[in-house]
């Protein structure tokens, strides 16, 4: 009986044990979709785990990924970070065992992060089919990084809404003029049926992006060109009146009050544009496919202008176009994964359905030498990003890839903020420009 | 049986042990020792000794968050303990429908917080849409905002532990003060205030920590707008780890910091108020 006893209490232990770490096997694997088909894996033939950045195409990747599964039967995971979380999902997916194989970084400033993660992908075929050096990140000979999309953006317009107020495209050609324009419409938004001209300049953090980052790419533009520079240590802000001037017409020819803007989407912003209620909205290519999914606007309908804040020349000056997604592949993940993320990234780009899924699903603009022809994306928004180029104006650089960091953005992206609301002033932002540009490129 | 159990024993803790020690002892020791380091992930650690501990020192953010957490925790302990108290006792007066009362008043409890945040959000932002105001147009706003959303959500638990405390005490007791001609404040002050020490006990120290480490509302609620005005120290934590390029190891030593102060605090709070427990 005795003997029962402990044949029976340690088996009852030992299934006790295994149940508990049963239970903390299963948890690890559901909280990570990635990790437990990743363990499925067909070994020698390596897997693919990209950590996608783009929510807006998310769809589209896990449909690519299948199809390319199907033909090779090599696994590939797609997972897409939720928008604005990706370096931290980035910073807990890669200490794991079954790390992303493929991630992305943003630009010289993304990849002095995580240098230490990055495969050299020269001599590597992808590189390879790259249309110029120009797309690659580089560190002396190394290439860490591959531009796999151009994007570009501006103020996107409603022309149905311009021309009913009297005006064309042709008619904005400078920060004066835009302003004349944008004043008038606001004035008579009531006999237009409009809201304002301008869609609301979000400040919530799915839309604060586009004037911390992206609209305060021109006067760090502006300036680099004036002093014939490409990225600096300690930014004067030459221009960053003419930073003020747009911003105070985005805040005040808007849709709503200032005082409203801390909780406004990027949603909001975007309903207000597709449903006519403003004629202005700044966004890039990318929003084409949230445009044409609320399906109220032609394709006829809807244009992009440059972003003019005053400087001197601005007649010139086109869309701003670049790039700020690197595909960056894990060192530290096995050979064979490796070998399969090459493969992966190859096909992408050379093959028809990778071709097609890239340039017609995803509607991106590829650095690669394959996409020509029908594999040009029918963007209207990028057609008019074309039209530029084609008629003689100078692209915007991305220079806001060589903003010194997130904590820099924030912090211009609070002052600004808090001066539309009438909490602060201007000098907040001068000061956050200025100030926090030499502090944070220190650290 | 009882020397055979005594044998056995490790055997029977082993699994839990095991758990307790890959779950949270480990995790904590690395945690300290991350501290020490600069890294990007957690496995790639570099020892640096005490330069994150001067950096957190010299980071404004964390020293606002931890004056406003400070000012929160005291605001939210006394709101919540005083109506979850308030709220018990008129539970115990034996209303109709007091089952129903109860069970509504419990209910917020269950929902997360993060849907909580977002709820109240919707609700304050809809509210004061009309005064042109958002919830994040100034801290003053989140921080009311939190104290509310708060509120509504433990004066339900902190009430049901309440209502078990105060059906404890004796009924002679109430019977004896009234034969003694006792008025309703000196029956509530002498009485039922002494007798339910216990649950206050109990009350204020799972208010205070809570309150100290509160993230999935602030996060939901104001997300630390407007300018981090309104960001605690859990968030402050959270964000330094994740959104500051260079700063994780910064993160952790503020988490360490973190730990210190909120083991502090509940220990000198459970030590001053068991010494008020009464012994029936």
């Amino acid at each position: 009986m005795k003997r029962m006893n402990k044949v029976l209490a340690l088996a009852l232990a030992a299934v006790m044990t295994a149940s508990a770490l049963a239970g903390c096997g299963g948890a690890a694997s559901s909280s990570t979709p990635a990790a437990s088909s990743g363990s499925t894996s067909t070994g020698a033939k390596g897997q693919v785990y990209y950590l996608n950045f783009k929510p807006e195409q998310a769809d589209q990747w896990t449909a690519l990924a299948k199809k390319y599964t199907e033909q090779t039967g090599v696994p590939v995971n797609v997972v897409t970070a939720a928008s604005g979380t990706y370096e931290q999902t980035l910073k807990s997916e890669i200490a794991k065992t079954e790390a992303p194989t493929l991630f992305q970084v943003n630009g010289p400033v993304g990849l002095a992060a995580w240098k230490d993660y990055c495969y050299d992908l020269s001599g590597t075929d992808v590189y390879k089919e790259l249309k110029s050096d120009d797309f690659a990140l580089k560190d002396g000979n190394a290439v860490y990084g591959i531009a796999y999309v151009i994007e570009t953006y501006g103020i996107i317009y409603n022309k149905t809404l311009l021309e009913k107020a009297g005006y064309t495209a042709a008619d904005i050609t400078n920060f004066a003029s835009l302003k004349k324009v944008a004043d008038d419409i606001q004035a008579r938004k009531a006999e237009l049926g409009i809201k304002g001209a301008f869609a609301s300049a979000g400040m919530d953090s799915s839309s604060d992006w586009r004037f911390k980052t992206h609209l305060a790419n021109l006067p760090i533009y502006y300036e680099y060109q004036k002093d014939g520079i490409g990225d600096t240590e300690a930014i004067k802000g030459t221009y960053l009146d003419n930073y003020k001037n747009i911003w105070d017409l985005y805040i005040t020819d808007s849709t709503c009050a200032p005082s409203l803007l801390s909780s406004k989407t990027g949603d909001d912003a975007l309903s207000e544009f597709v449903l006519g209620e403003a004629v202005f909205y700044q966004n890039g290519t990318w929003a084409y496919g949230d445009i044409q999914k609320a399906d109220t606007l032609k394709d006829d309908e809807i244009g992009m202008l440059p972003i003019y804040i005053g400087a001197e020349g601005e007649e010139n000056q086109g869309l701003c176009t670049g790039s700020e997604n690197y595909w960056c592949v894990n060192k530290n993940a096995k050979p064979e994964d490796i070998q399969a993320t090459l493969d992966f990234m190859k096909w992408c780009v050379t093959s028809e359905e990778g071709k097609t899924a890239l340039s017609s699903e995803m509607g991106f603009v590829c650095p690669f030498k394959g996409f020509t022809g029908e594999f040009l994306p029918s963007n209207p928004l990028i057609a008019a990003a074309d039209q530029y180029i084609a008629d003689g104006k100078t692209s915007v650089l991305w220079c806001f890839t060589t903003m010194p960091s997130e904590e820099w953005k924030n912090g211009v992206g609070n002052a600004l903020l808090e001066y539309a609301q009438g909490t602060g002033d201007w000098s907040a932002v001068t000061k956050a420009f200025v100030d926090g540009w030499a502090t944070e490129k220190k650290a | 049986m009882e020397r055979s159990l005594r044998k056995y024993s490790p055997i029977f803790i082993l699994p839990t042990m095991l758990a307790f020690f890959v779950g949270f002892i480990l995790p904590f020791i690395m945690g300290i020792y991350l501290s020490f380091c600069e890294f990007t992930t957690v496995t790639d650690g570099k020892f640096v000794g005490l330069k994150n501990y001067i950096k957190v020192f010299q980071d404004a953010t964390f020293l606002h968050s931890l004056w406003f957490t400070v000012l929160f925790t005291i605001v939210s302990v006394i709101a919540i303990n005083v109506l979850a108290f308030a709220v018990a006792m008129l539970m115990t007066k034996g209303i109709r429908g007091t089952n129903v009362f109860r069970t509504v008043f419990f209910m917020p409890n269950l929902i997360g917080g993060i849907v909580l945040g977002y709820i109240w959000q919707l609700i304050f932002n809809g509210i004061l849409q009309y005064f042109s105001r958002t919830l994040t147009y100034s801290s003053k706003y989140g921080f009311w905002g939190l104290v509310i959303l708060i509120c509504w959500q433990q004066i339900g638990y902190m009430m049901i532990i309440y209502i078990a405390g105060l059906q404890s005490i004796p009924g002679d007791l109430y019977e004896a003060a009234e034969i003694d001609g006792c008025t309703k404040r000196q029956t509530l002050f002498k009485i039922t205030i002494p007798m339910s020490m216990p649950s206050i006990t109990i009350c204020t120290f799972l208010t205070l920590t809570n309150g100290f480490k509160l993230f999935d509302q602030n996060l939901a609620l104001t997300a630390g707008q407007p300018s981090n005005k309104t960001e605690m120290l859990a968030l402050n934590i959270f964000s330094t780890f994740y959104s500051r390029v260079g700063w994780e190891g910064v993160g952790q030593a503020k988490a360490v910091i973190f730990f210190i102060i909120v083991v502090a605090i509940a220990l000198i709070q459970l030590r001053l108020t068991r010494s008020k427990e009464v012994q029936q």
